[in-house]
């Protein structure tokens, strides 16, 4: 019992590291731009689906990691420059619009550059699972948590930190005082959508060995994603590693003690609860430290 | 300030002559069909029009965002293939019964989430759409599940609708009903209130509106139009599978309402009309589709943000700029 009660809390956890790296990035661009960038999930399919290609191509995969990250990065720098950036001050449905068609599009792009297969990447330390507590650990899910771990460090040292982290919270605060202290809030823009970006490619290798990727996971890891950003609390960053990894055990509890043909309509099923009753998610209300 | 913008209030004579207009369209529209292939194509964009009719009610005069509302026409096609093809109802009875039960869910619905703006009430009707679907795809003992199942044909006492002809005038015919019903609805004290919400919230309540009921009142007339188009659409192809209840199919259905023109009726059928069309010639890009499809969605959100019908409209009425409200 406890057992496999241990078994879907890692299982949980694994997922929710997933969704916490893309509710990230719901969140930093939605702080910079008040945009929600509803092809945040087609980074991950990009940073999947380029890395596996290119370990195929012969390159070793660390050269393969770096490069799907920085192309993912570039793809979230051109979606602002030519698709955001000209539509600034269009309303909420307009802007959606916008990015689900960027989403259509690179999935377009993906199957004509890829294909239609279902592809795994090689686990990153062999695959021989571990035993902790009873549950069976692959390699591949410490590799999650831990690289997930390091990233949220990571940000919370730029955005703590550095200049530039704090150009990132300032625009986010007041994009016009910003502004007038002297800070470029267009390539705050351009950087938050390319950090994002390359927060969601993270996300896409890092489980593309656990649940492989294919042209089409973007939709529903871009979805789950913003629930957690939701249920965090939207725009607030630890809100939205918190929300990631509830949802991710809610979702991997349930669909070990309930019903697993519903595992995926649980996240929705939290986020309507979460939108009904507390709509600013569980850390919403603490402005104290946003990403 | 409405006078003077195109598709708002406007005198009771243009409430005739635009679905008069409408009308000898579709009269006149099968002299130029050469095949039932055209029929067919234009039974889909009345079909996607009467559902676009009714979200344009939500979206561009109440302006409220819907991104699931797939899930009802979903509800409507398989509330009506259930009831025929299970339980052998009679289509049309089967029709009357659904029907107020998608507008009772939707009022359930509606209730609580409409009170959410912006980003957080997108995010919920999506989070609704997509649980209706998944339930609908899950529940292979009623729905057939992924497979789909088939419908029986629409009859109505005794006479079976067949035929892409038949349907076309069918389809036209609820399609200006349709029309006219949200051209009324505008014009009414409902119609008021909602465009007085969307320009202030704050203002409106100020005003005396009920603004929580005027937008749960949309919502649910919305949901009803989507779910008879569902209906039609299950017993016009016979077959229905969960695709057409997908996130993918709700985006489908607000790009067409903002792409058409958002608070303009006409606007939504036209956007209905060319969106629909736009498959039909890109499968001649063949492996292209998606990515150009992609394409056109974001270049004319990009270029031409107002949509169609209202930026075409400012461009021949030359009355400056116009006030159609963001």
């Amino acid at each position: 019992m406890t057992a496999q009660f241990a078994q879907y809390l890692v299982t949980g956890l694994t997922v929710g590291a997933v969704y916490a790296l893309v509710a990230l990035g719901f969140s930093i661009i939605y702080n910079a731009s008040q945009v929600i960038n509803f092809a945040q999930g087609e980074f991950v399919m990009v940073g999947g689906m380029c890395s596996v290609w290119l370990v195929d191509q012969g390159v070793p995969l660390p050269a393969a990691v770096v490069l799907a990250v920085a192309a993912a990065a570039l793809l979230g720098l051109a979606l602002e420059k030519f698709a955001v950036e000209p539509a600034r001050g269009a309303p909420v449905v307009t802007l959606v619009i916008i990015t689900i068609g960027a989403s259509i599009l690179l999935r377009g792009l993906a199957t004509l550059v890829w294909d239609k297969k279902i592809h795994a990447l090689k686990p990153f330390s062999g695959e021989a699972p571990l035993q902790v507590g009873g549950a069976v650990v692959l390699p591949q899910s410490l590799w999650v948590l831990g690289v997930t771990l390091a990233v949220v460090l990571l940000l919370s040292w730029f955005f703590g930190r550095t200049l530039l982290g704090k150009a990132l919270l300032a625009t986010s605060h007041n994009r016009l005082a910003a502004q007038l202290v002297g800070i470029s809030v267009r390539n705050v823009m351009l950087l938050s959508f390319s950090l994002s970006a390359a927060l969601g490619a993270v996300a896409g290798i890092l489980v593309a060995p656990i649940t492989f990727t294919s042209w089409d996971v973007g939709v529903m890891l871009g979805l789950k994603g913003f629930a957690a950003a939701i249920l965090g609390g939207l725009g607030s960053g630890a809100g939205a590693v918190l929300g990631g990894m509830v949802l991710g055990i809610a979702e991997s509890m349930s669909a070990g003690y309930v019903s697993s043909a519903y595992k995926d309509a649980i996240a929705f099923v939290i986020l309507l609860a979460v939108l009904v009753f507390a709509p600013d998610g569980l850390l919403g209300r603490r402005v104290a430290e946003r990403v | 300030m409405s006078r003077t913008a195109p598709g708002f209030a406007q005198p009771a004579a243009h409430r005739i002559r635009g679905p008069a207009a409408l009308a000898l369209c579709i009269a006149l529209l099968p002299l130029a069909f050469a095949n039932n292939y055209y029929y067919e194509v234009a039974v889909l964009v009345g079909l996607n029009a009467i559902t676009c009719v009714g979200l344009n009610l939500l979206v561009g005069y109440a302006g409220q965002i819907s991104l699931g509302h797939a899930g009802f026409f979903g509800l409507g096609a398989y509330g009506s293939a259930i009831l025929t093809a299970r339980y052998g109802w009679p289509p049309l009875g089967a029709l009357v019964a659904v029907t107020p039960g998608v507008a009772a869910l939707a009022y359930l619905i509606g209730r609580p989430i409409l009170r959410l703006k912006g980003h957080y009430l997108a995010m919920a009707t999506l989070g609704m759409g997509v649980i209706i679907s998944i339930v609908i795809a899950t529940e292979d003992r009623w729905t057939g599940g992924p497979d789909g199942m088939s419908v029986p044909p629409l009859s109505v006492f005794g006479f079976t609708l067949q035929g892409e002809r038949a349907w076309y005038w069918v389809v036209g015919g609820c399609l200006l009903l349709a029309v006219w019903l949200a051209l009324n609805l505008i014009e009414s004290p409902v119609g008021r209130a909602l465009r007085a919400l969307h320009g202030s919230e704050v203002g409106a309540e100020v005003a005396g509106i009920d603004s929580a009921r005027a937008k749960l009142m949309v919502f649910v007339v919305s949901a009803v139009y989507a779910s008879a188009a569902g209906s039609l659409a299950a017993h016009y192809s016979g077959f229905i599978t969960p695709s057409k209840v997908t996130f993918f199919h709700s985006i489908e259905l607000v790009t067409m309402v903002v792409f058409g023109g958002m608070a303009s009726v006409f606007g939504a059928v036209a956007g209905a009309a060319v969106l629909t069309m736009l498959p039909q010639f890109l499968t001649l890009f063949k492996e292209y589709e998606t990515v150009v499809f992609g394409a056109v969605m974001m270049g004319t959100m990009i270029f031409m943000p107002r949509g169609l019908v209202p930026s075409l409209a400012t461009l021949f009425a030359d009355r400056g700029p116009s006030k159609v409200p963001p």
